[in-house]
Order: structure tokens, then C-alpha cells, then sequence
């Protein structure tokens, strides 16, 4: 069995180091987020929204695209995203510090509103599912100019029901682009639970629906869901079209710094959903697979560390932007 | 030099500029083989292929959304939605993304895109085909919304959208699209973004408009003329952002100032205008600036009487024209 | 009628009936008084509004309404006895009585209105309809803003123009003719200046010529200016400090004492030999024990402390329609930075030793010199110390710590030669106490009294006479 478990990655083609790699995406995720909840309650930041229980469905899914090639509108818990797409932590903490030489957007936007130009990460808002939309028509204007490029996308299963939702699959169905409709359903969007939200009780058997695939993946599984957003993206590749994949993924914080989920979950099912911290998880297969020794872990441990104290005092330390910088870029004509 | 009406400037000029640019392309319900449902994309499915003339599937946010989507990534969309009425699905993408993409990556990511829309009333549309939507867009920053009056200013504005760097609003009135027709040049020409147009000068009124009410102010001026008042007509042809000092300047030659537009009274264009001639012109005022504008009802209503008392006609420009000139 | 509670004052919310000077059924002339009334702020007579007949008199003597109570009733002379329905008629029609307004329009034609007598849009120009018709009335009396500016700007007599506008106005274009025809014969003298119809809008600008800047500056500048800024006449050289956030609080919280508070301001001299020889008997000792010098401010604590406990009115705050006394005894201590000035808070100083009181004095005052203070530790203060003397200053009128009732200040500690009880001249030490009172809260007696306690307490402290510890 463990020799068994232990060989998943290379048959996806994984080779140990790229292993090594995507666990320490999934730790610098959990990390970072540890530190922004932190600097959130000592009063330094004002909020944070977390990928806490979703880094595997993250991080396994950003790993099958291209950094620097293809293009992502992520939503804002997609931290773990925007680190595999090539975004630093030192980027990170100063859109969390809301600091001026945030490349996101220089401070005018709440942290988690990402936006990368350089990483061909689109810049985000706070109503959900629009960035849906935009990846088709990223996928349409790729197209046109015959450009070899996959579009992911991503929402919660809350946002599957807005209607931008329904018109993004729609048309990326009808004319077969390449994008991958990733949704990461916690089970909850804010305090209502599924049940509440979903006719029918899945957002994957939407897919077929709109001319496309529907593929329900366990979200806590890293190596299930790079298998199937790989899938997906040699599909998009091959002109097949666009896919649908519903990550099921837990939700380990409540919605926000603003949110306390004990008001709305009860205490066992909070606890009971420890056991599926995909974190601890990943953990499990890598040592299995002998990959992880207890030396190497605190090695990446220590890595990890490093990077996240160095992004944070470093971002801490910038300036915020003058207020003046609130008047600019309005229109082409300024700033430029 | 041709003579085109309304909508065959706009038909025009998007193929002059979808030959000169390769990244320009069209999106919107019927615009395909049918050429839309005012014929202002005919013929250009034959000429451009499917892929940059593309019908849409019944969906205004979808034809927006993916139209910014592609802006980002550097082709020039222009979307048409069929009619300004239908625009409001839309809404959430235009206000929340369009607008504010340049300002909230500080100009990282930028939506080049124009979004066409047949507007206004007098055409027997009722509430649903009548509304003149713009004053909806215009308290967005980020946003530009133009309005052009004639196909001379049609061609021109248009191909200022299409090569602008920002989202562009470009609201076309149905009740022009045929009505008016005037020498178009055939070549390439840009009429800037912003600024207003004197339509016809005078020293006794003047007279701030835009949109097809432009044309009934210029036939109640021709009128007033014979009873020896001068009236000035300016024409704004852009909405967002208003030009200030045409304003101000037309204002300041006759002190008596009159407001015309179809869309709604309370916080309209006319609400805006009257502010700026408050702020820069009260030593230059010879009398209340007036409006004469829609009725604040909804919408407008389809049968004909009523229709008729909703819409501007230039008998009644011509009644307040002459008030004015009369205080 | 009814007769009620007139509002005898600004912000006077209550009166009493302190006498009533008539009963039912006297007969009144008008203005003759008709009870004595007592308000916080002043005592007056209420007259009687007109000639009648007392009814009845509704508030015993000694009570207290609100302002507008009815305090009384009367019947109107000539009228029958109860006249309810008559009295409101008569008295209707006072203030507001306006000309009848004389217009050439029948009345609703609309000027506005088509050949056809189509309305002229869904939303007609209202303005011109209604105003239109008032012009009527004033004529051409009434100038517009450019018609006011040109006439100035050329010296014209608009009363000598004949107006072309509806009414008669006078428009921007018939001015215009005049000036294009060379402008206006020599002025015969005018009656009526434009200016004296202040009800035209030209009597406004009229009235205003001589500050034509004032007016104009908007209208070139349309956008608000941030706050109103005073005049000040700049010349080379001058330097230009910006007001930085502090020096704006500061500014401001003055301001608002001395807008809100009236201040009151005496003064008093104690004898502090005593005090002054218990530091020198035991500085050395209370250095090495507590580590910190001892200094004279907690002992002017110390004292103000005591006497605020023996007069608690002091230890308060003015609150509109009340006077909160504090329970507890917070003693704010200014202290004065280079750039700035702290009112740190020593909290329930009423509970600290000498020593205590030393300690806190020290910690607070290096935090304030640090900018470490927390909002804790500026909040909550009930009255201000202030140890003025320290740079040398012998008296001070202080500005009240807003909202404190009061500011006490302890001047420089000089020797004088004092002529003694027996008549003998001695050398003694002696410092002036300055107080700033909020006169809303505090009368020149209590205050006298604090302040002596104070004294008294101060020239007590000896060695030997007050513990430290």
C-alpha cells in the first residue's frame, strides 16, 4: 500500500524534486497566511481572507499551467495561485501592508485583490465571478492572434450561481476556448452552507450543461488535482475546449478576519475537518514516498521561514504611496 | 466625398478600422450574417470572417466581460448591445471592472474597448427601446461616454473610441440612424474625445445640447432667427469628460443659457452643465439657466400622444428658446 | 390667549416663576408686568402681550418650566370672555404682510407655454414661468449678475437704462448698447443708490463693492479651500511654518476652550519657606531612596488634590443643561515639549503618597517628551496642573483644559523680604497661584475658597509636617 501511494507522483511524470517543490508551495501558502492572520489581529493590517484547507487544490492546479506563459484570473483566496504563477511573497506582504510599490495595485485595493502584470496575472475586484468572463475573453483575444495559451480561472461554489457564472461556461463552450473553470468548493460561501446554495449539489455536473467536462476531485488531494487540471490543460491545448473542475476542498478559517465561523458550523464538524488539512496530507504522501525526511523538512521549514520574515519586514518597511497617487491613473492620459 | 446617413458612417468607419488594425474586432448579438439589427455591422461578416465578426450568444454582461478579457490582453474590441436598454446586465462588468481596471493596477491592465448602443426615443420602442441610458455612466470616472450627433462627427468620434486607451461608451441615437445624411470624408479622421462642437453661432441665447436633440434645437434656431433672436447651439459630442471651457465660453457670449436633453431632468447632464456655469460664469449671467429635458417618469411610454409628450420636438425648443431670450 | 414662558436669553433653556405681579380677573395693559421670572441668566419681568383680562395663572411661584410652557392665560380686551376661535384670526396676519403682487400675466398663463399651447417638454424650464412673473412686480429694479458687472465695471446709473427684458428688466444686451454708444451722459444726482433696496439682488453686491475680491475669489476658485484661512500679510523673508497635525490639535482644543469656556482668572500668594526647606532637608535622601529628584510639583499636587476633595464643584465639567461633577480626582499635568505641549493624566492622584505622586509626575512627563504617551494616558483628566514656574514665569493667565472646569498654575518660587505678622521684615520664599476658571461652572467665591485651600495647604508643607511616603 505505501509503496503503492508512494509511486502516484511518478506516474503522473513527477519527478521528486518537482514533489519537493509543490509541497513547498503548499507550505509557503499555509505559511504566509499563519503570518497575515497574525499581523491582522496585532492590529498591523486590516484583513485577511484565506486559502487555508485549499492549498493542495491550488497548488496541484496551478502546477499543471506555465508560469510566465499562460494566464490567470485567479479569485482572492488564491494565494497558493499566484506563488506557483511566480508572485513573491515580498508582493504578497506589501498588497497585505497595502504599501505603495504593491504591484497589485499600489495600495488603493483590499490585500487579496491580486494582480501581477509581469506574471500575467489579471488584476481583480470584490464582486464575485466577473474575472470568469475575463478569461474567456483572454482566451478569445489569444486566440485571434493564434497564441499557444491556457486561461485559468477560478471561483467558490457560492459564486457559481451568479449569472456571469453561466454566461463565462456558456460561451467558452460554444466556441471551445482554452480555459480551465477551476472552483474550489469549500462548502460554504460565508455562512451558508451547501445544501442552501447548490440546486442539485454539484457545481461539476454543471459542465456538461455548458458543452464541457465536469470533473469532481477530491481538493485536498494534490496529486488528484494536478492529474486533473493536467488533463484539462492538454485538452485546452488541443483545442478540446474548455473544462470544468470542482476541487472539493475544506474551508480550516472562517471566511475572513471579519468572520467567526463557531456562530455558524458546529464544533465537531470543525474539528472533523482537521483530518482533511491537506497540508498534513501532502506531509503524509511525501514521507510515505520517502521524499520527506524529518532533515528536509525542517530544511524547507527554515526556507519557508526565511522568505516570509524577509517579505514581511521588507514590505513593512516600504512607504505607503503619497495621497496624491489616489488621483492618478484615472485615464490614459495621466501617469503615463 | 460620400454621402452617408447616421448609420452607414458608423458601418464605415468600423471597417476602415478593422482593416487598418488587425486587433480590432467586433462582438455583439446579430452582428454576424445578419449585420445587426440596425444594419450599422452589415457586410462586414463577408468581408472580416467569423472570428472578428462575431455574434454573441444572448448575453450583455458575457459580451462585455469577455470584450474587457480581451482588451487585457491587447485586442480592441467593440461590442455592440443591441439596444442601450439591454445594457444593464452589463452594468456590474462596465462599473466595476471597465472603469476601474487602469486605476486600481495603476495602469498595468487597461481596457481599450467601445461599446456601441443604439439609444433614445420617438421610434415607437416604448419603455425598452426608447431610454437614453447615459446618465447612468457619466458620474463613473474611468469611464468616457460619447454621443454624436451627426455621421460627419459619427466617423470621426468613433475611430477616436477605437484608438482610445480606455473603455469608451458610444451611444448612437436610432432616431438619427437614418434621418440624417451629410457629406462624409473619405479618408481617416479623428474628432478628439472631450470636446464640444459650436453646431451654429449666435450672440443672443445659448443653447447647450447633444444627441439627436441637437438637430430640433438647430431647426428652432433657424426659426428664431427670423424673429431676429441669434442662437448659439453647442453640441457637447462627449459627455465624460464634458468640455469645461466650451462650456464656459459658449455661456459667457450670451449670459442665457438653455439646457436641452432627452434623458431624465433630475441629476442629468443639464444638472452638471448648470454647476459648471454657477461655479465660472454668475458675472456673466443675464438670467436663471434653464433646462428643458426629459420627464422624470421611468421611461418612455409607447402610445404615440404619450410618446409625443415624453419627447423633445423642436416646437418646444423653440417655446423656451424664445422664453429665454425674451427674460 | 396664551401667555408662556418667553426664552429670556441665548441657550437659557428654563425659567421660574419667582412672583406673580397679577391675578384672574385683573385687568392688564399692554407691556404692564405681569409675573417676575428667575433664569440662570437673568431675572426679568414678562410683560403683558396686550390689553385684556387675566384667566388664569397655570404655574405656582417658585416653579421651574422649560421655555414655551404656558404659564398663563387672558382674554383680549373687547373680546367675549373665551374667544378661542376669534383670537388666532386677529393676530394672523403680522408678520409677512406682503404687497399684493401686481402681474400684467392673467393668472395661469404659462409664459412658457407653445403656439399651441403644447407644453414645452415633459420637464419644462420652471424658472423663468414663475420667476418671470415675479419680476413684474419689482420692475426693473431687479439686475442680473452680468447686468451689475458691466454697470460697474463702466460706471453706469442702470436706474437711467430702460430695460428691453420681460417687465421691463434690464438685460445684458441693453447695457451693452449703452456702452457701444459711448456710455452715459453725465450722472443727474440719484435719489435711491442701487444699494437701497436690500431685498434686490444688487443691493447685496452693492453693499459689497468695496470687497469686490471677497466676492469674486469663488468664482476664480471654485473648488472649497480646505479650511478658512485668516489674511496675513507676508513679506520677504518671512518664513512659512506648515501647521503640522499636533500644533492643529493644539490650536484647536485652544480654541474651543476659549470659544466655549468663559474664562475667569485670579490669583493668590503663598509662603513656601517651609516647602522649600523640607526639599532641601530631604532631596538628597529621597534622590537615593527613590532614585528620581524630588521636585515641588507633587506637592502642589498633593495640595490641589486634598482641596479638591474638600470642594468638589472645582473637580467638574460644564455639560449644557448640567454640571457633571467627577467622582474621580484625574490631575492632568501639561508638560511642555520643544515642539509641543502633553497633558498626560496621573489617574486617582487623590490615592498617591508624595513619593507616588513623584514617580508618576516623572514617568509621564519622559513619556510625553519621548511621544510615548498612550490615549490612556491623555484621557480622563478633571483638572489641569500646571508648573508654569519652572521657566521663570511668575504669573499666567492659563487657558482651561477643555472640558475641565478649571486650570490651576504654580509660578517661580522667588525669595522676597514679606512683612510679618509682627511687623518684622523677613526673607521668605513665595509663589504666586494663578487659576483659570470656566464661569459657567464656577463663581468667584468657591474658587477664592479652592484657592486658599490650596494656599494653606502649600505653606503648611515642612519638615517634619507631611509624610513623603
Amino acid at each position: 500500500m505505501t509503496t503503492e501511494t508512494g509511486m502516484r507522483h511518478h506516474a503522473l511524470g513527477l519527478s521528486n524534486e518537482q514533489l519537493i517543490e509543490m509541497y513547498e508551495y503548499m507550505l509557503q501558502t499555509r505559511r504566509i497566511d499563519e503570518r497575515l492572520w497574525l499581523l491582522q489581529r496585532g492590529g498591523k493590517i486590516a484583513f485577511v481572507i484565506s486559502p487555508q484547507g485549499a492549498e493542495a487544490a491550488q497548488v496541484g492546479c496551478a502546477y499543471a499551467f506555465r508560469a510566465g506563459q499562460d494566464w490567470f484570473t485567479p479569485y482572492y483566496r488564491d494565494l497558493g495561485i499566484n506563488l506557483v504563477a511566480g508572485v513573491t511573497p515580498r508582493e504578497i506582504f506589501l498588497a497585505a501592508f497595502a504599501r505603495g510599490a504593491c504591484p497589485a495595485s499600489g495600495g488603493k485595493q483590499m490585500p487579496s485583490h491580486w494582480g501581477n502584470r509581469p506574471k500575467n496575472v489579471i488584476s481583480g475586484s470584490s464582486p464575485v465571478t466577473t474575472q470568469l468572463l475575463h478569461a474567456v475573453g483572454i482566451a478569445q483575444g489569444a486566440r485571434m492572434r493564434g497564441d499557444d495559451v491556457v486561461v485559468y480561472t477560478c471561483c467558490g461554489e457560492g459564486s457559481s450561481n451568479q449569472g456571469d457564472f453561466h454566461e463565462a461556461l456558456n460561451w467558452a463552450g460554444v466556441h471551445k476556448l482554452p480555459v480551465l473553470f477551476f472552483i474550489q468548493n469549500n462548502e460554504y460561501a460565508i455562512s451558508v452552507s451547501l445544501e442552501k446554495q447548490l440546486a442539485g449539489g454539484s457545481v461539476a455536473k454543471r459542465g456538461p450543461g455548458y458543452g464541457m467536462p465536469g470533473i469532481e476531485v477530491d481538493g485536498t488531494d494534490f496529486l488528484a488535482v494536478y492529474a486533473a487540471a493536467k488533463e484539462a490543460h492538454d485538452r485546452a491545448r488541443a483545442g478540446e475546449g474548455p473544462t470544468l473542475i470542482e476541487a472539493k476542498c475544506v474551508r480550516l478559517t472562517s471566511h475572513s478576519s471579519d468572520d467567526d465561523q463557531r456562530r455558524y458550523r458546529e464544533a465537531a464538524e470543525l474539528e472533523a475537518m482537521k483530518a482533511k488539512d491537506p497540508l498534513v496530507k501532502a506531509r503524509a504522501y511525501l514521507y510515505e514516498a520517502g521524499v520527506l525526511t524529518e532533515e528536509l523538512e525542517s530544511a524547507l521549514e527554515a526556507k519557508v521561514a526565511a522568505a516570509i520574515n524577509d517579505g514581511c519586514d521588507w514590505a513593512e518597511a516600504q512607504p505607503y504611496a503619497d495621497p496624491a497617487f489616489a488621483m492618478t491613473h484615472v485615464y490614459a492620459e495621466e501617469g503615463i | 466625398m460620400a454621402v452617408l446617413n447616421f448609420v452607414e458612417a458608423v458601418r464605415e468607419t468600423l471597417r476602415q478600422e478593422m482593416r487598418r488594425d488587425k486587433d480590432v474586432w467586433v462582438v455583439g448579438e446579430d452582428v454576424g450574417k445578419k449585420g445587426g439589427v440596425f444594419g450599422a455591422t452589415l457586410g462586414l461578416f463577408d468581408e472580416f470572417g467569423e472570428t472578428r465578426v462575431q455574434d454573441s450568444p444572448l448575453t450583455e454582461s458575457a459580451i462585455v466581460g469577455v470584450g474587457i478579457g480581451s482588451a487585457l490582453y491587447g485586442t480592441k474590441p467593440v461590442c455592440e448591445i443591441q439596444f442601450a436598454d439591454f445594457i444593464f446586465p452589463a452594468f456590474n462588468q462596465i462599473i466595476s471592472e471597465a472603469a476601474k481596471m487602469r486605476y486600481r493596477s495603476n495602469g498595468d491592465w487597461t481596457v481599450p474597448m467601445v461599446i456601441r448602443a443604439p439609444f433614445g426615443g420617438g421610434i415607437h420602442g416604448g419603455l425598452y427601446h426608447s431610454q437614453s441610458v447615459e446618465q447612468y455612466f457619466t458620474n463613473t470616472a474611468g469611464l468616457k461616454v460619447v454621443v454624436p450627433s451627426t455621421p460627419r462627427d459619427a466617423k470621426g468620434l468613433l475611430a477616436a473610441a477605437i484608438r482610445d486607451a480606455d473603455p469608451v461608451l458610444f451611444f448612437e441615437h436610432k432616431g438619427l440612424y437614418r434621418a440624417i445624411k451629410e457629406e462624409v470624408p473619405d479618408e481617416e479622421y479623428i474628432i478628439p474625445i472631450g470636446k464640444a462642437d459650436v453646431k451654429r453661432d449666435g450672440s443672443d441665447i445659448t443653447v447647450i445640447t447633444y444627441g439627436k436633440a441637437v438637430h430640433f434645437c438647430l431647426e428652432a434656431a433657424k426659426e428664431l432667427a427670423k424673429e431676429g433672436v441669434e442662437a448659439l447651439v453647442l453640441d457637447l459630442r462627449t459627455l465624460l469628460p464634458l468640455d469645461r471651457e466650451a462650456i464656459i465660453a459658449a455661456a459667457k457670449k450670451t449670459g442665457k443659457v438653455l439646457i436641452v436633453h432627452e434623458a431624465g431632468k433630475t441629476h442629468g447632464i443639464g444638472s452638471e452643465v448648470s454647476a459648471i456655469i454657477a461655479e465660472e460664469c454668475l458675472f456673466d449671467l443675464d438670467a436663471p439657466v434653464q433646462r428643458l429635458c426629459g420627464p422624470d417618469i421611468p421611461a418612455m411610454p409607447y402610445a404615440s400622444p404619450m410618446e409625443k409628450a415624453y419627447m423633445l420636438d423642436p416646437q418646444k425648443c423653440l417655446a423656451a428658446m424664445r422664453a429665454l431670450a425674451q427674460f | 390667549m396664551d401667555i408662556k414662558m418667553p426664552q429670556l436669553g441665548e441657550s437659557v433653556t428654563e425659567g421660574t416663576i419667582n412672583k406673580w405681579l397679577v391675578k384672574p380677573g385683573d385687568s392688564v395693559t399692554k407691556y404692564q408686568p405681569l409675573a417676575e421670572v428667575i433664569t440662570d441668566k437673568v431675572n426679568a419681568e414678562i410683560p403683558a402681550p396686550q390689553d385684556g383680562v387675566i384667566g388664569s395663572l397655570l404655574i405656582a411661584e417658585g416653579t421651574t418650566v422649560k421655555v414655551g410652557t404656558l404659564i398663563a392665560t387672558m382674554n383680549e380686551a373687547g373680546a367675549a370672555a373665551p374667544a378661542p376661535s376669534a383670537a388666532p384670526a386677529t393676530t394672523a396676519p403680522v408678520a409677512g404682510a406682503a404687497p399684493a403682487t401686481v402681474s400684467s400675466a392673467p393668472p395661469g398663463e404659462n409664459l412658457l407655454r407653445g403656439p399651441n399651447g403644447d407644453l414645452p417638454g415633459g420637464s419644462p424650464p420652471g424658472a423663468l414661468a414663475k420667476g418671470g412673473t415675479a419680476t413684474l412686480d419689482r420692475g426693473n429694479a431687479r439686475y442680473s449678475p452680468a447686468v451689475l458687472k458691466l454697470a460697474q465695471e463702466n460706471g453706469l446709473d442702470l436706474t437711467r437704462i430702460p430695460g428691453s427684458g420681460l417687465g421691463g428688466r434690464i438685460t445684458r444686451k441693453d447695457v451693452e448698447a449703452v456702452i457701444a454708444a459711448g456710455g452715459q451722459p453725465a450722472a443727474a444726482p440719484v435719489a435711491q443708490p442701487v444699494a437701497a433696496d436690500p431685498s434686490c439682488v444688487g443691493g447685496m453686491v452693492a453693499a459689497q463693492a468695496g470687497t469686490e475680491q471677497v466676492i469674486s475669489a469663488p468664482v476664480a476658485a471654485p473648488s472649497p479651500a480646505p479650511a478658512a484661512r485668516p489674511l496675513v500679510q507676508t513679506a520677504e523673508g518671512d518664513q512659512i511654518l506648515p501647521v503640522d497635525p499636533v500644533r492643529r490639535a493644539i490650536a484647536n482644543k485652544m480654541l474651543q476652550s476659549k470659544h466655549e469656556a468663559p474664562h475667569a482668572w485670579t490669583m493668590m500668594t503663598a509662603d513656601v519657606t517651609g516647602l522649600v526647606k523640607l526639599k532641601e532637608l530631604h532631596g538628597a535622601e529621597f534622590k537615593r531612596r527613590e532614585g528620581i529628584s524630588l521636585s515641588f510639583v507633587p506637592f502642589f499636587i498633593k495640595a490641589v488634590v486634598e482641596s479638591l476633595k474638600e470642594y468638589p464643584i472645582i473637580n467638574s465639567q460644564w455639560a449644557g443643561d448640567q454640571i457633571v461633577i467627577k467622582k474621580e480626582i484625574n490631575i492632568s499635568i501639561a508638560v511642555a515639549t520643544e515642539t509641543a505641549l502633553a497633558v498626560p493624566v496621573i489617574k486617582n492622584a487623590d490615592r498617591q503618597s508624595i513619593a507616588g505622586l513623584a514617580h508618576s509626575v516623572v514617568e509621564l512627563a519622559g513619556k510625553a517628551r519621548s511621544g510615548k504617551l498612550s490615549l490612556a494616558e491623555i484621557s480622563g483628566g478633571t483638572f489641569t496642573v500646571n508648573n508654569t514656574g519652572a521657566f521663570g514665569s511668575f504669573m499666567s493667565a492659563p487657558i482651561i483644559n477643555h472640558p475641565q472646569a478649571a486650570i490651576l498654575s504654580f509660578e517661580a518660587i522667588t525669595k522676597q523680604p514679606v512683612v510679618l505678622e509682627n511687623d518684622a521684615i523677613a526673607i521668605r520664599s513665595i509663589m504666586n497661584l494663578c487659576l483659570s476658571l470656566d464661569h459657567r461652572v464656577l463663581d468667584g467665591l468657591v474658587c477664592g475658597r479652592f484657592l486658599q485651600a490650596v494656599k494653606t495647604r502649600l505653606q503648611s508643607y515642612g519638615p517634619g509636617t507631611v509624610n513623603l511616603y
